[in-house]
């Protein structure tokens, strides 16, 4: 690809690609946080292609979540929380005094790793994001519910039941009525946190479909601890260990012939 | 919650000690509850049976004429003795007699035995002698009878009309009289109807013979109802009874706690719960949700949710104490100096009424609320609060959109709870505001309708009132039951209310009680 920079230009560098700003979404510079006076993340810089799916891949506890949770402030609440560095979302940085919380919010979706509807109609759970902005018709706050469901690929199984509870649906239902929830509110970046980790197979593949349909117009940043769910769905893999950015690559050059033995060893099941 | 009541283990059935044991635990209490119950029932609701009237005469000639209340062996285990509630208390100086089976000659039920029920004293007992109106005119016999019974209903009308001339005009003038209203015209041509209805109730008496063969005058104006309970069919008996209850249920007390009925402390009790309610919910809420979703959780945090564990162990008079010296001569004094100091000195706000009554026990509640509450919010998983913060709502939506209906079970939970333990509560009551005798309710048509300062009666207090203080322990026993079974059964609908307002609520969600 174009935007992906000379390997040999970078020789020491963890971050092995470094796509031009234009093409990117995210950019992270020197990034630390610490729970407490427990270091979680450790300086990473990489940075994050638009309208591309980005794995993070490492063992648990290795700060895959907890990078996620940067993106879109989610530790704001928790004043044990110590962060350096910067995030910048389309050029802007994310913590600036500027930056409302709750617009970030709606930009960069989340989707967690179990399903969490809310105990509400499928129709609620859709239009509550929508109701927060508020504003909207009541056609038109159809229309986008109609249209999120559709692109969560869920509309068919729903449509006749949009006033049922979202907790009568299946885990793989669920996790897609919370994705079309997401995406009601127009975001620019989705979060994956181990999306598919609590369903079953099947559900399983239902999501990587979804999730390979959505980067038509999504930046995805997809967690998984689930090496071919990885090279199934993702552009781009980066390997994190103890909250270090030991690997970023290509999905196919990460997985076929890892630079470093660390990230090899990893992925062929050998680790310490 | 629900989550819990999935993940119960159950004991496997018909397996074990352990399930035999826990089986036969609940059934005990179910029994207790029961004969609890049953006992409270037989000896209030039997009370209001108009049972025979036996005609007893004893060996030595003399007779008695009484409900038999029961029989017991003497105490020196030679035979049994029957006690007899014989009435005539203004006569006989008593309304009992004890007399041994051994000097029973015979017992009849004579279909022409009266019972006479009075405003005061008691019940008469005895035959329909004559009754002599007010111009001196004598009936007797079947024409007696049927005189008395239209003087009865003529009385009953009469007494309605004083009523309502005396609630629905002369009071509300008194009051506007004192007020300084001009109102003098109108309140003399009141009291002089009011005068016309006394004069014409007090017209005419009976004459009545006891079983010892007293003769005796009762003025009509002292009788409320006739019965000849030895000539009623069990049907009759039934509609007594049923009215019996229901005079119970719908009138004020008499005869200083002893007879009568205990609406004012019905509606004393409910109204002073559900003012408790309005009052704990939002404070004890709230509270819950500053320790569980705002307060930052160190230890400071911690100390303050053990401090409102602890509370709900400190005894209920500590909190009457502490409503008395606060809430009665604290603020409500300081009412009275700022906003009703034409009364002074007698207290307007500074002594015990409904409100304080309220809010002391909404204090004495709070930590029931406060943790059941807590427990709510703690069992929301935080992933729904993230799901909602990660959507873009603020920590204020999170809270009213998803967190606060999602533990809205668990607050009504509290409240149950609350309401439970507040409307058996009497000892602080008797130091903030309950009142021996309240004749007016704390609600009523004249502005501001709520009357949060008035006295007000409490079925609790009711009971230790006419068990304890009234001049005929005996007589008063059977209101004690039927009260206590009263305010067993005001707590029961205080608190399906509330339960069946939790179910109401928690279906409303669907399947949050599915999963
Ligand atoms: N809220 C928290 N408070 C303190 N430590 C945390 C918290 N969340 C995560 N951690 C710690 O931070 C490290 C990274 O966690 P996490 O980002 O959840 O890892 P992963 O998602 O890769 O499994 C782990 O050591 C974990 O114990
Ligand atoms: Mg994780």
């Amino acid at each position: 690809m174009s935007f992906v920079q000379d390997l040999s230009s970078s020789p020491d560098s963890a971050a092995l690609i470094d796509f031009s700003p234009e093409a990117s979404s995210l950019a992270i510079r020197g990034l630390s946080l610490a729970y407490g006076d427990k270091p979680a993340l450790r300086d990473l810089t990489l940075r994050i292609p638009r309208h591309r799916v980005t794995a993070f891949i490492g063992p648990s506890g290795c700060g895959k979540s907890t990078l996620l949770r940067v993106f879109n402030r989610l530790h704001d609440l928790n004043d044990e929380v110590v962060r350096t560095g910067e995030v910048r979302l389309e050029g802007e940085e994310i913590h600036g005094p500027a930056v409302a919380v709750a617009e970030l919010r709606r930009r960069v979706g989340m989707v967690f790793q179990a399903p969490n509807p809310f105990p509400m109609s499928i129709h609620d759970n859709v239009a509550f994001g929508l109701r927060l902005q508020g504003g909207l018709s009541k056609r038109k706050q159809d229309d986008i519910i109609e249209w999120a469901l559709r692109s969560a690929a869920l509309w068919d199984e729903v449509k006749d039941r949009l006033r049922a509870s979202a907790w009568s649906l299946s885990g793989g239902q669920q996790q897609r009525l919370v994705i079309a929830r997401t995406l009601a509110v127009g975001p620019e970046v989705l979060l994956l946190d181990e999306p598919a980790s609590a369903l079953d197979p099947i559900s399983t593949l239902k999501i990587e479909e979804l999730i390979r349909n959505l980067k038509t117009h999504l930046t995805l940043v997809l967690v998984t601890h689930n090496m071919q769910q990885a090279a199934r769905v993702s552009d781009y893999t980066a390997f994190l260990q103890d909250g270090e950015l030991v690997e970023y690559g290509p999905t196919d050059t990460l997985f076929t012939n890892p630079r470093l033995r660390r990230t090899e060893n990893y992925i062929t099941g050998r680790m310490a | 919650m629900r989550l819990a009541k999935r993940s119960r283990a159950r004991l496997p059935r018909g397996e074990g000690a352990g399930a035999w044991l826990a089986a036969g635990s609940v059934a005990l209490s179910l029994l207790a509850l029961l004969a609890l119950l049953s006992l409270l029932a037989i000896r209030g609701l039997g009370h209001f049976w108009p049972a025979s009237i036996a005609l007893v005469a004893l060996d030595d000639g003399r007779q008695l004429a009484g409900e038999q209340v029961r029989e017991v062996p003497l105490p020196d285990g030679t035979g049994r003795e029957r006690l007899y509630r014989i009435g005539n208390r203004d006569l006989d100086g008593t309304r009992w007699a004890w007399v041994p089976v051994s000097a029973i000659a015979a017992v009849s039920h004579p279909p022409e035995l009266m019972v006479l029920e009075r405003h005061r004293w008691g019940e008469a007992i005895g035959r329909l002698v004559a009754v002599e109106s007010e111009t001196g005119e004598r009936l007797e016999g079947q024409a007696a009878r049927a005189v008395l019974e239209n003087r009865m209903t003529e009385l009953a009308s009469l007494r309605q009309a004083r009523d309502t001339l005396r609630d629905e005009v002369v009071l509300p003038r008194v009051q506007a009289l004192q007020e300084g209203g001009d109102v003098e015209r109108e309140l003399a041509t009141a009291n002089a109807r009011l005068r016309e209805l006394q004069a014409a109730m007090q017209a005419g008496h009976l004459t009545l013979e006891t079983a010892s063969g007293e003769r005796w005058q009762v003025p009509l104006d002292q009788i409320l109802r006739v019965r000849y309970p030895n000539a009623m069919s069990p049907l009759d008996k039934l509609v007594v009874w049923g009215e019996g209850v229901w005079r119970f249920l719908s009138e004020g007390p008499r005869a200083a706690n002893t007879a009568g009925g205990v609406w004012p402390a019905i509606f004393g009790t409910v109204l002073m719960v559900m003012l408790m309610s309005i009052l704990v919910t939002p404070f004890g809420v709230l509270a819950a949700i500053y320790l569980n979703e705002v307060a930052h959780q160190g230890r400071l945090t911690r100390l303050v949710r053990i401090a409102v564990r602890n509370l709900a162990g400190v005894p209920s008079i500590v909190y009457g104490v502490f409503g008395l010296g606060v809430f009665v001569y604290g603020i409500g004094g300081s009412l009275d100096e700022w906003f009703f100091d034409a009364a002074l000195p007698s207290p307007t706000f500074g002594t015990g009424g409904l409100l304080w009554a309220s809010l002391t026990l909404a204090l004495l509640t709070l930590p029931v609320v406060i943790v059941a509450t807590e427990e709510g919010l703690a069992r929301i998983p935080d992933q729904q609060r993230e799901g909602a913060l990660a959507l873009g709502a603020t920590r204020l939506e999170m809270l009213t959109r998803v967190v606060l209906p999602m533990a809205t079970p668990a607050m009504l939970t509290g409240v149950i709870l609350a309401v439970a333990r507040a409307a058996g509560e009497v000892a602080p009551l008797m130091l903030v505001g309950v009142a021996k005798l309240a004749p007016q309710v704390p609600v009523d048509a004249d502005f501001p309708f709520l009357h949060l300062e008035r006295k007000f009666m409490h079925l609790g207090y009711h009971i230790f009132d006419a068990a304890f203080h009234g001049g005929d322990v005996q007589a008063a026993m059977p209101l004690v039951y039927a009260t206590a079974l009263l305010l067993v059964l005001v707590i029961l609908v205080l608190n399906l209310t509330a339960i069946f307002l939790r179910h109401h609520l928690s279906t409303r969600h669907g399947a949050l009680s599915r999963r």
